[in-house]
């Protein structure tokens, strides 16, 4: 009992050093009347990289869904509790959703950039939000956020498509930054990857958090321990527990937990 | 063979007979529709290809063999190509658009689903009565071209609504939820991404439908597109008649010149139609080098 204290204290000091961007309470996430996300609570803290990791059809992707409305796109889900974004439910009847997405970014588990040029793969979104400043500028400032400036600056014309896996990836990175989120969220965005695009996402993960807040789902424990700064384990919708990633990884409070990071199952 | 028993091998010869039996049949089914094909187009090509000249067409109808032609056919037929594309095209890709991206799935859009269904598979001589009824009598537009482009724009909508959504159902969702994450709205998604990436499926399912209305002759019948047009239409309000009525119209004559005058306008009828296919074919292995 008194590890459990201990960790909430540091949670506690952790909460006081960064705020909360996002605060999930008791959210759960119903398919047609069945809880694939059961009473989740937890706080992302800015500027931090939050992973959530579990075993296949935890529920982990559903919740990641649930942080930005992606999951109004499903036929038959609901959602209950709160997840509150700058003291406003997400999920409030005021609450535009497109304006939710605007602010919450998201990358996907596969590659999937638009069938258009590398340039209007990044101007699009901030060009139908409005954007005014100078595109070519944004366009540069995102490629080089996400690592990609360099490969591609010669060849902003051509079809994303003829991009290699890992750049692809990168230019979904560096789309979803144009819009300068608030939060980018990412869903397991280097299972279809090889190992050398994997490093290279996970160190821009690594530059990334200085100026965003990220939570990544992903269920290679490896990469939540070597990127993460807060880790929650999920399992058949519950969330197991959630702390630090080195406390998560090396002394769980919970043998459920422990079971799991150690590969006992899973 | 060493390796299996004697009674293995019989067993696999006779199954490979049976292969070559099956095989051997279902090319004699194919070759035979082709040959069929190959002895229509060579009975039409010898009635007819003597008399495709400058002549035949630029010509009217005449009770003289040799001096009638589709001049006013031909042009009826593309002024009515033209205005049933003008009509079908938007309201087929709407219809198909909002069923596949806005509609949902409930009772609502399973319902219209089924109707246009069903819609396609009706005969078009039951079109060719509709058109009577409401766009001749009931809004008086009389028997113009601007009656026969609607009622066959009727007549292929659900061709081109059924070809659209399947168009549309082909874009990867990953797309859409792309788009949709930069704070898209469902419009913003739909116009620069779904349409562009589903286009040229959609302007396929639309040629091969148009192609469908330039040979139906039963609905123009029935709306009263008449048989000797000696003058070119002028406007959408002008009567008129078409490729397969004047054809129609010359095989039903006694004189056997006149059945070889008809063998060549379906000369001409089949080279328009070659053409349309053939656009779409080309327009479909574009898309398929360009798309994933």
């Amino acid at each position: 009992m008194s590890t459990m204290e201990n960790a909430d204290l540091v949670n506690d000091r952790k909460k006081i050093l960064q705020p909360a961007v996002l605060d999930l309470k008791e959210v759960s996430v119903l398919y047609s009347g069945k809880a694939a996300v059961k009473k989740v609570s937890c706080q992302i803290l800015r500027n931090r990289i939050t992973a959530i990791i579990g075993p296949s059809g935890c529920g982990k992707s559903t919740l990641l869904r649930s942080l930005n409305r992606m999951n109004d796109f499903v036929d038959g889900v609901t959602i209950e509790g709160e997840i509150l974004f700058a003291d406003q439910n997400l999920y409030g009847i005021e609450v535009d959703p497109v304006q939710v997405r605007r602010r919450i970014g998201m990358v996907f588990q596969k590659p999937n950039p638009f069938p258009k040029s590398i340039y209007n793969n990044i101007a699009w979104g901030p060009s139908i939000n409005g954007y005014t400043g100078s595109m070519d500028e944004l366009v540069e400032r995102s490629l080089s956020q996400a690592a990609l400036w360099d490969e591609v600056k010669d060849r902003l014309q051509e079809s994303a498509l003829n991009l290699s896996g890992g750049q692809q990836q990168r230019l979904c990175i560096a789309r979803a930054l144009a819009m300068e989120p608030q939060v980018l969220l990412m869903d397991e965005p280097c299972s279809a990857l090889d190992p050398i695009s994997t490093s290279r996402i996970e160190d821009l993960l690594f530059e990334l958090k200085t100026h965003y807040t990220i939570v990544i789902v992903t269920h290679n424990m490896q990469q939540a321990a070597r990127i993460s700064d807060y880790t929650a384990f999920m399992e058949m919708g519950i969330m197991i527990e959630f702390g630090e990633t080195d406390q998560i990884f090396t002394r769980p409070n919970i043998k459920r937990t422990e079971e799991y990071v150690t590969g006992r199952f899973g | 063979m060493a390796f299996i028993s004697e009674q293995e091998y019989q067993n696999l010869q006779h199954r490979h007979r049976k292969a070559r039996v099956f095989q051997r049949c279902c090319a004699a089914v194919t070759w035979a529709s082709v040959f069929l094909l190959a002895v229509l187009l060579y009975q039409v090509c010898a009635d007819g290809l003597g008399w495709l000249d400058w002549q035949f067409f630029n010509s009217f109808p005449s009770r003289f063999p040799d001096r009638a032609g589709l001049k006013s056919a031909l042009v009826g037929t593309l002024w009515m190509i033209a205005l049933v594309a003008v009509f079908s095209i938007p309201v087929g890709i709407s219809s198909a658009l909002y069923l596949e991206e806005f509609a949902g799935k409930g009772k609502f859009a399973k319902f219209v689903e089924l109707n246009i269904a069903n819609l396609s598979g009706v005969p078009s001589i039951v079109y060719g009565i509709l058109g009577l009824a409401i766009f001749v009598r009931y809004f008086a537009l009389e028997r113009s071209l601007i009656s026969g482009a609607l009622t066959m724009s009727l007549l292929i909508l659900p061709t081109i609504i059924i070809a659209g959504r399947e168009a549309i159902r082909g874009v990867p969702m990953s797309i859409r939820y792309a788009a949709l994450s930069l704070g898209a709205t469902r419009w913003q998604t739909t116009w620069a991404h779904v349409l562009p990436a589903s286009f040229p499926g959609i302007m396929t399912g639309v040629i091969l439908a148009l192609s469908r209305a330039i040979g139906e002759t039963a609905p123009l019948i029935l709306i009263g597109a008449m048989t000797f047009v000696a003058f070119l239409p002028q406007g959408p309000m002008d009567s008129f008649t078409a490729l397969p009525i004047q054809i129609y119209n010359w095989v039903s004559r006694p004189q056997p010149e006149f059945h070889e005058l008809a063998a060549a306008g379906i000369i001409v009828l089949l080279v328009v139609l070659l053409l349309m296919n053939a656009t779409a074919i080309y327009i479909r292995s574009r898309t398929e080098r360009r798309l994933k």
